[in-house]
């Protein structure tokens, strides 16, 4: 996607990706506080939805990949996201022995 | 809080410090009225945006921590060459034991080297500045400015004493009643700003800013390793600033995330410091690094061996720096499979740190070597480096690290690889590129001297410390008992450090001698180097380059003086250079974070809401400023290449 | 800068034709990964710590679903009206983009309101940031989000008041956009602090 400058008449990207944010919200609501589901798979199923609305936010509301340094972007993005999982992940693991 | 306790008092040592540093102000304000220099001073280096006089700034900061730190490092040795010394009391020797720690990774190897990519980088991409020079000022401001914040302690409200690695519970409150720890939070995060903004900043210039025909595979390996540097910093700085900024909350507003009570997990403290002290220490190593590439291929006269292989094992190194950081704490307890996932990755740096030890074997070979300073700095870097480096890896293996842990075997490792690989990276840049950045050479012969005082000192210093180390003596220990058997080796390494000392006043020596009756550097190429700073003149004009060059090749000047004797400039090619305008403000704003600092360290609230709304301020001003720079007319640069190559 | 910093590109939006917009875009963008690393670092503490509430009210006692999703609903839509602000910019719109602005900065300043009345409430009950690791590393990282939003309010107002007065130019398209892109970055980081702080301590 280059970052041209002809377009659309009418937000249809924003608005896509508006109501699934809704829809992942309510989700991750229903899915935390009533879905009944064991402690690790709702864990699993929110973190998901939450990595999946992000990704929503980056490619249709911010254009991660547009413009002619689109790549660098998109890679600088993920692997910052590499380093929070690292981070997050590591430092949970590590500190297990004393939680 | 009483006067008396506001100002260090107690030792001699301290208030002959009091009395040098209110001599030296006096000093430097009586020289700057008498020579009427005031506006040159703000005119040329307060208010400048040129990556060149800001490097330059950064050098003779890091060059004068040098000294501070070195101070530090020869009093500790002075205490601890015969046992029950009585010359430094505990307490003060843990403070100098933390300075020393503290100054010499941040304020001296971080400023050394962010100086020399000043200088460099944008000349070897073959652009006219960083791309936000502005920033960059302020960058350099904040470091300047956290320093200065950092060193006052010593003679305002008291050192902090709790190791450079500040850990909790000593530095929690419970434990460090003074400001000193304070201080050591809010100076580290001030700077530490500063260095988080020159990383973005030299990334964009890299990445786009780089000479037509200036591939990335094209790129001369220091830049190589500054943008892989630039990488590192971005994305471990910021976790140094959020881990200061929970210190500041527990020392200051009473939080509990490291204390001893009410839920705190002191050890929680070590693990985020080291997510960012483990890549920290590859931030000051992958750039010497990439020094010693430049330096080794230009005096061995041959294109770098294993480019690729060299690219590929820095970005290794770069990966592999944030997965292995627990190997700082393996006796915390963390359990046998944590220590042996770290230990293993740990072991892993070594195959790309040995990929690269062995690319400079070959390009030495067969190379018509000049042993220059530089060059000697850098062959004595490779067997010295190894050292440190192997045991590095006996330190990785988490079971035998029980027995070498915080012992003098972990600092002899770790001075090592931190001297043999970024001080002695620094002296090898700084022989280098001095006639880039002052127009004169180094003088070979007391750089010699300098080199082999201080090499041979490292060594008779170091090389006993694993031995040491090996019979039981800890770190941080500020006097042992007699009948230990540890004297011999304690004066040796006493003996040592009085070298490297030596070493350093020639350093200093020759820089004042080599400004008088050095040789002039008229070619802006006294070393026949490869790479597209040496196509500038001798110190460059302020906008690097009349035209842009064209990069052909990896090692872009070599071939243009082989295809066409040099790097041209036709006049009719010339056109207008737009130029980025002086600013004031990074320094006003870096005051006002040094008034804000210092109010946050006292608890002083008045004082930090109004530094901090001074830094509001300069960010409102920035924000509404409009101006775009100016133009140098094609009639002034005529004139300013004339001047600058008149000798050539 | 050169020749270069002034090239000047016709077919790209506005906020992209000078070099210099182009290096600053890019800028921010990195300068995002670094908070990226900034928000994971207060994750990791949060994560790590908020089990330990000493003698404090646990997370499950404190949290109350209705706030908190009125405040990530008010997010969640200031970050949707804030892409409209830039659709319209891209149509050449000057008065879409001012009125969309407005909008987000009314929807942030009610994501302000309501995290202020819940930190109040929750010191009312007796939980500060003093009492407990949990509640140390909560206001922090919840505190640091909200932060961010009250600047970007302020950032904002400065922009809408440079497009006033300057209009819709090279150098004000570019300063809009690139706040656009904090105030999206600072709704990702919120679908986090929703997901990881709130439903997990309502689960737990």
């Amino acid at each position: 996607m280059g970052a041209n400058s002809h377009q659309e008449s009418f937000p249809w990207k924003h608005i896509i990706g508006f109501l699934l944010s809704l829809v992942l919200t309510f989700a991750a609501l229903w899915v935390a506080l009533s879905s009944g589901l064991p402690l690790k798979a709702v864990i699993g199923i929110i973190v998901l939805f939450a990595v999946i609305q992000a990704s929503l936010q980056l490619f249709m509301f911010m254009h991660v990949n547009e413009s002619d340094s689109g790549r660098m972007q998109t890679f600088n993005m993920m692997y910052s996201f590499f380093i929070a999982v690292v981070v997050v992940a590591g430092s949970i693991w590590v500190m297990q022995f004393v939680l | 809080m009483k006067w008396s306790e506001f100002f260090v008092t107690g030792e001699p040592l301290i208030y002959a410090a009091d009395v040098a540093i209110v001599l030296t102000m006096i000093g430097i304000v009586f020289v700057l009225t008498y020579f009427k220099k005031w506006k040159w001073l703000w005119d040329e280096w307060l208010t400048t945006v040129d990556h060149k006089k800001i490097g330059v700034m950064y050098i003779i900061c890091a060059v004068l921590m040098l000294f501070r730190g070195g101070v530090d490092a020869l009093l500790m040795r002075a205490q601890l060459t015969a046992p029950n010394m009585k010359f430094l009391d505990a307490q003060h020797y843990n403070e100098i034991f933390t300075t020393h720690g503290t100054i010499m990774i941040l304020f001296m190897a971080m400023p050394f080297i962010i100086g020399l990519m000043n200088i460099v980088v944008p000349l070897q991409i073959g652009a006219r500045d960083v791309a936000f020079p502005y920033l960059n000022a302020l960058s350099f401001w904040l470091f300047f400015f956290g320093a200065l914040l950092f060193n006052i302690s010593f003679v305002i409200g008291g050192s902090p004493d709790a190791g450079w690695t500040a850990y909790f519970p000593l530095a929690g409150n419970e434990f460090s009643h003074g400001v000193g720890n304070n201080y050591y939070a809010v100076a580290l995060q001030i700077s530490g700003i500063g260095t988080l903004m020159t990383g973005i900043n030299f990334l964009v210039t890299i990445l786009k800013m780089r000479a037509p025909g200036m591939t990335l595979m094209r790129m001369p390996m220091f830049t190589w390793t500054i943008l892989i540097t630039c990488v590192l910093i971005i994305f471990a700085f910021p976790v140094l600033t959020v881990a200061l900024a929970l210190m500041t909350f527990d020392r200051v507003f009473g939080t509990q995330f490291f204390t001893m009570a009410n839920g705190g997990m002191s050890m929680l403290w070590a693990n985020l410091f080291w997510i960012w002290g483990h890549p920290e220490v590859y931030i000051v190593i992958l750039p010497s690094f990439g020094i010693f590439s430049e330096v080794v291929s230009t005096f061995a006269q041959k294109r770098l061996f294993g480019y690729k292989a060299m690219v590929g094992s820095i970005v290794g190194i770069a990966f592999l720096s944030f997965i292995v950081w627990v190997h700082h704490f393996f006796t915390m307890g963390a359990g046998p499979a944590v220590n042996s996932a770290f230990s293993i990755t740990t072991m892993a740096i070594a195959i790309p740190t040995g990929v690269k030890v062995f690319n400079w074997l070959f390009t030495i070979r067969k190379g018509k070597i000049r042993f220059t300073t530089a060059m000697l700095w850098s062959l004595a870097f490779i067997p010295n480096f190894v050292i440190g480096g192997v045991t590095g890896v006996m330190l990785a293996m988490a079971a035998a690290d029980y027995q070498y842990h915080n012992s003098y075997f972990l600092i002899a490792h770790f001075h090592y690889v931190l001297i043999a690989g970024t001080v002695f990276a620094c002296f090898a840049g700084l022989h280098y590129w001095y006639p880039k950045m002052f127009g004169h050479i180094l003088n070979e012969r007391l750089g010699k001297w300098t080199f082999w005082l201080f090499m041979i000192g490292f060594n008779v210093c170091f090389f006993p410390m694993y031995f040491l180390g090996l019979m039981g003596m800890t770190r941080r220990m500020y006097t042992y008992s007699d009948g230990l058997g540890w004297t011999p080796l304690n004066v040796v390494a006493t003996v040592g450090a009085v070298l490297m000392g030596i070493g350093f006043i020639v350093l200093c020596y020759n820089i004042y001698y080599s400004a008088r009756y050095g040789e002039r550097d008229m070619t802006g190429d006294p070393w026949n180097g490869r790479t597209l700073e040496w196509a500038t003149a001798s110190p460059p004009v302020h906008y690097n380059f009349p035209v842009t060059p064209v990069v052909e090749d990896i090692d872009a000047y070599w071939v243009m003086k082989k295809k066409y004797g040099g790097f041209h400039v036709k006049e009719e090619d010339l056109k207008p250079i737009h130029m980025p305008s002086n600013s004031g403000r990074p320094f006003w704003m870096s005051v006002a974070f040094f008034v804000a600092g210092f109010g946050l360290v006292f608890k002083w609230f008045a004082l930090a809401i109004a530094g901090a709304l001074f830094i509001v301020l300069g960010l409102i001003l920035r924000s509404f400023e409009d101006d775009d720079g100016y133009y140098i007319p094609v009639d002034e640069i005529k004139r300013m290449e004339r001047a600058a190559r008149k000798g050539a | 800068m050169g020749e270069a910093a002034h090239r000047y590109d016709e077919t790209m939006p506005l906020e992209y034709r000078t070099q210099e917009s182009r290096l600053n875009i890019l800028g921010f963008w990195i300068f995002l990964g670094a908070e990226v690393a900034l928000f994971a670092t207060l994750f990791a503490t949060y994560l790590v710590l908020f089990q330990r509430t000493g003698s404090g009210p646990t997370a499950g006692e404190l949290f109350e679903v209705k706030d908190v999703l009125i405040e990530t609903l008010l997010l969640l839509t200031s970050s949707f009206t804030c892409g409209l602000a830039i659709f319209e910019m891209r149509r050449g719109r000057m008065s879409g983009l001012i009125a969309w602005l407005l909008v987000t900065l009314l929807l942030g300043a009610g994501f302000i309101t309501f995290e202020l009345r819940e930190f109040i409430h929750y010191v009312h009950e007796g939980a500060t940031m003093q009492t407990s690791a949990f509640l140390s590393s909560f206001f922090v990282l919840v505190g640091t989000h909200g932060a961010h939003v009250s600047l970007g309010i302020a950032w904002m107002i400065l922009i809408i008041i440079q497009l006033l007065q300057r209009g819709l130019t090279a150098k004000t398209a570019r300063k809009v956009f690139i706040v656009s892109l904090y105030w999206h970055f600072l709704d990702v980081v919120w679908i986090f602090i929703f997901t990881l702080v709130y439903l997990l301590g309502m689960v737990i």
